[in-house]
């Protein structure tokens, strides 16, 4: 029992191994990363992109664990980066007070929004969700006494943070923070499943009506799932904060929740590995895919068709459809399947 | 008092628009339990078309003419869409209403990429009527005409649509369809055809909408279909989905709330206020998010 539980965690952990072992990789890899490998730029692009794939994995707590459509989560990371950076800028407080405030005030803003939005079930609750994200939004962009930086976003204030975390030189560090906090949502996610708790979620996204049949509390667990990914998606701002200096307020649009939304499902809903490798690729094309439509194959298309090709979205929003209608069970499920196939045969 | 009833007139006028653009996902949400991202993507065609049948036609054609014929040229493009995105991707989906959402979520997303790609990112102009542009005189308030357009464009709508639900029998198909689908299919009623009538409906409308609203805003831009999708869905979660006059009644409360919060408050409080306006109708009253009849 034990060893076959180590078995199973074996390849995880190797891939985790490798991926802190890139840093002393000097290789080159032309076309798939800028420059070598444990280069700046491409520890960098590496880093953002183990940030989104940890919180998209935070968005599957919610959508793929229990089954709840929110289209708000963009409002809890939004919430861990800001309040990190302005309380490090604007009230001059140390880094761990900072990040205390963080993410003590994204936990407490997940309990007030989500007892309100989980009046309602279904569709309902996903529109209310993106309300409240999207007034979030309009206060981040009108700039209320030049506090959130408006469209510009906000810097990290460089100076209250350890030298290690900044600078063009330092990026292996923030890499391994990125990868870090991918560690403590695998973590985090991994023990919540196991937990009674996390059966209940199981049960609400499986059937709602027989869970609270059941006995089960369903309206503290949904709460509690919002609070979970919430609390990980704060912490995942945070970091993104750092990672890329400062706070984007790409993080707090509807588009920005849609976005990991289309990981989750990429990937796999309801898959610790699904939610990482969607927001891991997803993340990934977006930043590289301009590059690759720029490469030459394209030569002989129409140049409309060169234009809309260069737009990473529309080429990652058709190939989201395909794998809604082909592959529901997202890419790991794809994959499972077609191992399972191969040993059938 | 003049200012007052310049607001409320804007207010009327973008709640129209509110409308327009909120009736569609009413009766689709309604009718067929789809949630559907992708209105944000029929507005922008609309948009899209009417700016370019207007800057197509022939300059000797006067500004109000080429947008009589955009309007129809936008309420075609928008039907049609409506109606291939429903046989298209919708009906292989049918009773995976989860499916069904993402599906609409990925076009909306790469269609707002692919205008990207054509016609760039930055809003062009469009050209306006000059008598829409002008103001009328009403006691001594001086009031922008295209407001009064809207709302006459959006009451003709809305009372063209009370007449289709409640005097002919597709009508009476949707609303049995809103209240009851299960029953309405036992009794040998083909509701599928009539999902997508309602599709190219609320394209059309959604078309007409976005229309409307680049005339509004002066310009077309990509996002455009987005922010105004937002409000849609918060006016049909206030109104009770699947409730026309539930959505018309949120619509103007919604436009009349944001204009009045923007000019007495602070620019800004006004969408804020209609989030606050939406958490409010949640708190009071959950049950009439469940769905009322049409």
């Amino acid at each position: 029992m034990r060893s076959a539980a180590v078995l199973k965690a074996l390849p995880g952990v190797v891939i985790l191994a490798v991926l802190a072992y890139l840093p002393y990789v000097p290789a080159q890899l032309p076309g798939i990363l800028p420059g070598r490998v444990n280069g700046p730029g491409s520890l960098q692009l590496l880093a953002t992109c183990l940030v989104i794939a940890g919180i998209a994995l935070s968005y599957d707590v919610l959508f793929g664990r229990t089954g709840l459509l929110s289209f708000g989560h963009a409002l809890f990371v939004a919430a861990g980066s800001y309040l990190l950076t302005i309380s490090l800028a604007d009230w001059s407080l140390p880094l761990p007070a900072a990040v205390t405030v963080a993410v003590v005030g994204t936990t407490l803003l997940a309990l007030v929004v989500g007892g309100i939005a989980l009046r309602v079930g279904g569709i309902a609750f996903a529109m209310v969700t993106l309300a409240f994200a999207q007034a979030a939004s309009i206060i981040v962009l009108r700039n209320p006494s030049g506090v959130t930086g408006g469209e510009e976003g906000k810097s990290l204030n460089r100076s209250a943070v350890p030298g290690l975390l900044v600078g063009v030189a330092n990026a292996p560090y923030r890499y391994w923070l990125a990868l870090a906090f991918v560690v403590l949502c695998l973590l985090v996610v991994t023990l919540l499943v196991r937990s009674r708790a996390g059966h209940a979620m199981a049960a609400i996204r499986e059937n709602e009506g027989r869970a609270a049949v059941l006995g089960f509390d369903t309206y503290r667990v949904k709460l509690l799932a919002i609070v979970v990914g919430a609390f990980l998606g704060g912490v995942g701002g945070i970091v993104h904060a750092v990672v890329l200096g400062g706070s984007n307020p790409h993080v707090t649009t509807t588009e920005f929740t849609l976005a990991l939304l289309i990981m989750v499902v990429l990937g796999g809903a309801g898959s610790t590995w699904g939610a990482l490798l969607g927001g891991f690729l997803y993340t990934y094309a977006d930043a590289r895919l301009v590059e690759l439509s720029g490469a030459g194959f394209a030569d002989a298309l129409p140049e409309v068709a060169q234009q809309v090709l260069a737009e990473p979205l529309f080429v990652l929003g058709l190939f989201f459809i395909v794998i809604v209608y082909f592959a529901p069970a997202g890419l790991t499920g794809l994959g499972g399947r077609l191992i399972r196939r191969g040993r059938a045969t | 008092m003049t200012d007052f009833l310049l607001i409320m007139v804007t207010g009327l006028g973008l709640g129209a628009l509110y409308f327009l653009a909120a009736s569609g996902l009413s009766i689709i949400y309604g009718l067929m339990g789809v949630l559907n991202f992708a209105h944000g993507a029929f507005m922008m065609a609309g948009s899209y078309a009417g700016w370019l049948t207007m800057s197509n036609l022939p300059s000797g054609l006067s500004v109000a003419t080429r947008l009589l014929v955009a309007v129809v040229v936008a309420i075609a493009v928008g039907a049609v869409i409506g109606l291939l995105v429903e046989v298209v991707l919708i009906r292989p989906l049918y009773r995976h209403h989860i499916q069904q959402v993402l599906v609409t979520v990925g076009l909306s997303l790469a269609s707002v990429a692919a205008a990207q790609g054509i016609w760039g990112a930055d809003p062009r102009t469009v050209e306006k009527p000059e008598w829409m542009g002008g103001t009328t005189v009403v006691l001594g308030a001086r009031l922008p005409n295209d407001r009064f357009v809207f709302i006459l464009v959006a009451l003709a709508v809305f009372l063209g649509l009370l007449a289709l639900l409640h005097y002919t029998r597709l009508g009476l198909i949707i609303r049995a369809g809103v209240e009851n689908r299960t029953m309405v299919e036992a009794l040998g009623i083909n509701v599928h055809s009539t999902f997508t009538i309602v599709f190219a409906l609320g394209g059309a409308a959604a078309a007409l909408a976005g229309l409307l609203y680049s005339q509004y805003a002066g310009t077309v831009s990509p996002a455009q279909g987005g922010s105004l999708l937002i409000y849609a869905f918060i006016v049909v979660v206030i109104g009770g989905m699947g409730s026309l006059v539930g959505t018309a009644v949120a619509a103007v409360a919604v436009g009349l709330v944001q204009q009045l919060a923007n000019f007495y408050a602070a620019s800004g409080v006004g969408d804020l206020s209609v989030v606050l306006l939406l958490a409010l109708v949640l708190l009071l009253r959950p049950t009439s998010l469940k769905g009322a009849h049409a």
